[in-house]
């Protein structure tokens, strides 16, 4: 721990103002999504803690029938919108830290075995790799998403929607990792230390693993971070466009679309707090991540 | 230079050939396709005649190749959920992608350049600080949130102009307009802007680095000394020679904005190609996913291949290194 608060890493990280914000808010919105049965002055999703008659209740205003009074409104239903959005933080984080950590280890894996194998195996990830990147990756993601969807079956389809949106972003998502890990274990392949690993006899497998993986470990955790904003986005515009999260375990993004509905009738908070907790946590992970792209590359500095 | 050419071209095609797999795949594993075709009351004739009439008796590579030589000809069978040939459906919605794609696409490209240049004379100006912060803000929104701000300003709070649909369209020769009425054309600026605000600062951006760079070289300095005036110097000199990767930047993005269009589509319900995608895969409805899969993949083949060689053509170092 002294050893880390000790580093250049955390140095430029105290004095950056936009990385200590970005990284308070970021630890706010996973503490208050992790929390949330314990924050959320309602369960959202209990329907007996539900009155009707609480629906469409203005923010800090008692409502008309009942004078209940909500910090954030209520939506048609009567619910909560602060506790909705807390519940909701925390399917999108969860859906976006998956996918993330899908695409990261497929990646990963794929990219030490291309590189370090080469040869035909080289050859075929990399074209499909290819093939991929031709497509902007929302596509893919969309495309996955009706495929799996199709697969599954229909009484399943709601249930399984969350690791369906998952699988999607995660497998539109891991060129990127695969492509930086096979430039690294190229160049870490050649070393002494891989060669002397291979002198004593260790297998292929381990090499990969004990050995090369640590060294390229550092790339990958500053894809890692913006690929969390954009696969947050992502799992937000497909539950936008209604394939993505059901309306019974609703993420921020399909708050966002059950919001648009009441856009007209003047019932703008439905839509307004969800949207701004997106955009902050989508902007806190991004600064954080170009943050961290320049702090560990000393080249950039 | 041919033998660049040929390979480009091969590799095009096998990626073809690929997303023509995953197209084809689909039908195969996801469903069965008579069950999608043939209603409850069926006998096993029925079902053994249609099976033979798709030859899902043969194997599959056979299935493949009539799977193809029929999409080469524009046939993709039927939609599940609206029962007409899907050809004929995509045919119906291309015209309202179309316009909306050439509309925001215009509109990037023109206030891209022109904001790029302006930003780039008046580096120190408070109006191009203002615009590059802005930028920023612009990149990191998520499309549809662009969208639904601004129906929420124009629409909602000023009522200016309308929320959703085409308007009034025209049909000129089985193209349906939206260019040639009032209310086609006051629908067409809400879900242009959406669609083009992400491109337009990628360009603008763009333009003004370029022009940046530019404006430090010697003949630049050479020019003012010669008492050339700025106009003069900003437009044809500089700016011209900024346009070799403004152009390929435009070319690649050509892709993803109809690609985008999916998002804008909806947010707008704008009755297009990528309105039709987002209700095939609500309603999985395997022939139009596979259509449009297809339709997209040979368009963004077709952008790269012709980037790549206009490249080589522009730069002959290429044609050897690849």
């Amino acid at each position: 721990m002294k050893r880390f608060l000790d580093s250049d890493v955390f140095y430029a990280f105290k004095t950056s103002p936009v990385a200590v914000v970005s990284a308070l808010v970021t630890v706010l919105m996973v503490l208050s999504a992790v929390l949330a049965p314990l924050i959320a002055p309602t369960n959202p999703f209990d329907p007996a803690s539900l009155n009707l008659m609480n629906g469409f209740t203005p923010p800090m205003e008692p409502n008309a029938f009942t004078g209940d009074s909500f910090f954030l409104g209520t939506d048609d239903q009567g619910r909560d919108v602060f506790s909705t959005i807390l519940y909701g933080l925390r399917i999108s984080l969860f859906v976006g830290v998956a996918a993330v950590l899908l695409a990261m280890t497929l990646g990963i894996f794929l990219g030490l075995l291309s590189g370090y194998v080469g040869g035909w195996t080289e050859t075929i990830i990399m074209r499909a790799a290819d093939v991929q990147l031709t497509f902007p990756s929302i596509l893919v993601a969309m495309l996955i998403f009706g495929i799996a969807k199709g697969v599954t079956p229909v009484e399943y389809r709601d249930q399984m929607a969350i690791w369906v949106l998952i699988l999607a972003i995660g497998l539109s998502d891991w060129v990127q990792f695969a492509r930086v890990v096979r430039g690294a274990t190229l160049v870490e392949k050649s070393k002494d230390y891989v060669a002397a690993a291979r002198l004593i006899g260790r297998s292929p497998l381990t090499i990969m693993i004990r050995h090369i993986l640590p060294n390229v470990l550092s790339p990958v955790l500053v894809i890692a971070t913006i690929s969390l904003a954009l696969a947050i986005i992502a799992e937000a515009t497909l539950s936008f466009l209604g394939v993505g999260a059901p309306p019974t375990q609703p993420s921020l993004g399909t708050l966002i679309r059950i919001g648009q509905g009441f856009l007209f009738s003047g019932e703008w908070w439905i839509l307004f707090f969800p949207a701004c907790t997106l955009l902050a946590l989508a902007l806190a992970v991004n600064l954080l991540g170009d943050w961290l792209r320049d702090a560990l590359n000393p080249r950039l500095r | 230079m041919f033998s660049f050419v040929l390979k480009r071209v091969g590799q095009s095609i096998l990626v073809l050939l690929v997303t023509g797999l995953v197209a084809f795949s689909m039908f195969t594993f996801v469903g069965d396709p008579i069950d999608n075709m043939l209603g409850q009351e069926r006998t096993m004739e029925d079902v053994e005649r249609l099976r033979q009439q798709l030859d899902l008796d043969q194997p599959f590579v056979v299935q493949y190749y009539r799977f193809l030589e029929q999409a080469i000809q524009g046939n993709f069978g039927v939609s599940y959920r609206q029962g007409r040939p899907v050809a004929e459906i995509l045919l119906e919605r291309a015209p309202a992608t179309l316009e909306l794609a050439l509309v925001s696409g215009v509109f990037a490209i023109v206030l891209g350049i022109a904001l790029g240049v302006f930003t780039a004379i008046r580096r120190d100006g408070v109006a191009a600080n203002v615009i590059m912060s802005a930028s920023l803000i612009g990149v990191s929104l998520p499309t549809f949130l662009i969208g639904i701000l601004l129906i929420y300003l124009f629409s909602v709070e000023l009522g200016w102009l309308p929320s959703f649909g085409r308007g009034e369209t025209v049909d000129v020769g089985g193209w349906s307009t939206g260019f040639l009425t009032e209310s086609g054309l006051k629908a067409l600026i809400l879900p242009s802007i959406t669609l083009g605000l992400y491109q337009m600062t990628l360009i603008m951006r763009l333009v003004r680095s370029e022009m940046l760079e530019v404006l430090r070289q010697d003949y630049i300095r050479f020019a003012k000394a010669r008492g050339l005036s700025d106009r003069v110097i900003n437009f044809r000199h500089a700016l011209k020679n900024t346009m070799v990767p403004v152009i390929t930047v435009i070319g690649l993005q050509l892709g993803s904005i109809i690609a985008f269009a999916i998002i804008t589509e909806t947010v707008f319900q704008w009755p297009g190609v990528g309105l039709l995608f987002i209700n095939a895969i609500q309603f999985v409805d395997i022939p139009v996913m596979a259509a449009y899969l297809m339709l997209i993949s040979v368009m963004f083949v077709a952008i790269n291949l012709l980037v790549d060689i206009l490249y080589a053509f522009i730069d002959p170092r290429l044609r050897v290194a690849t």
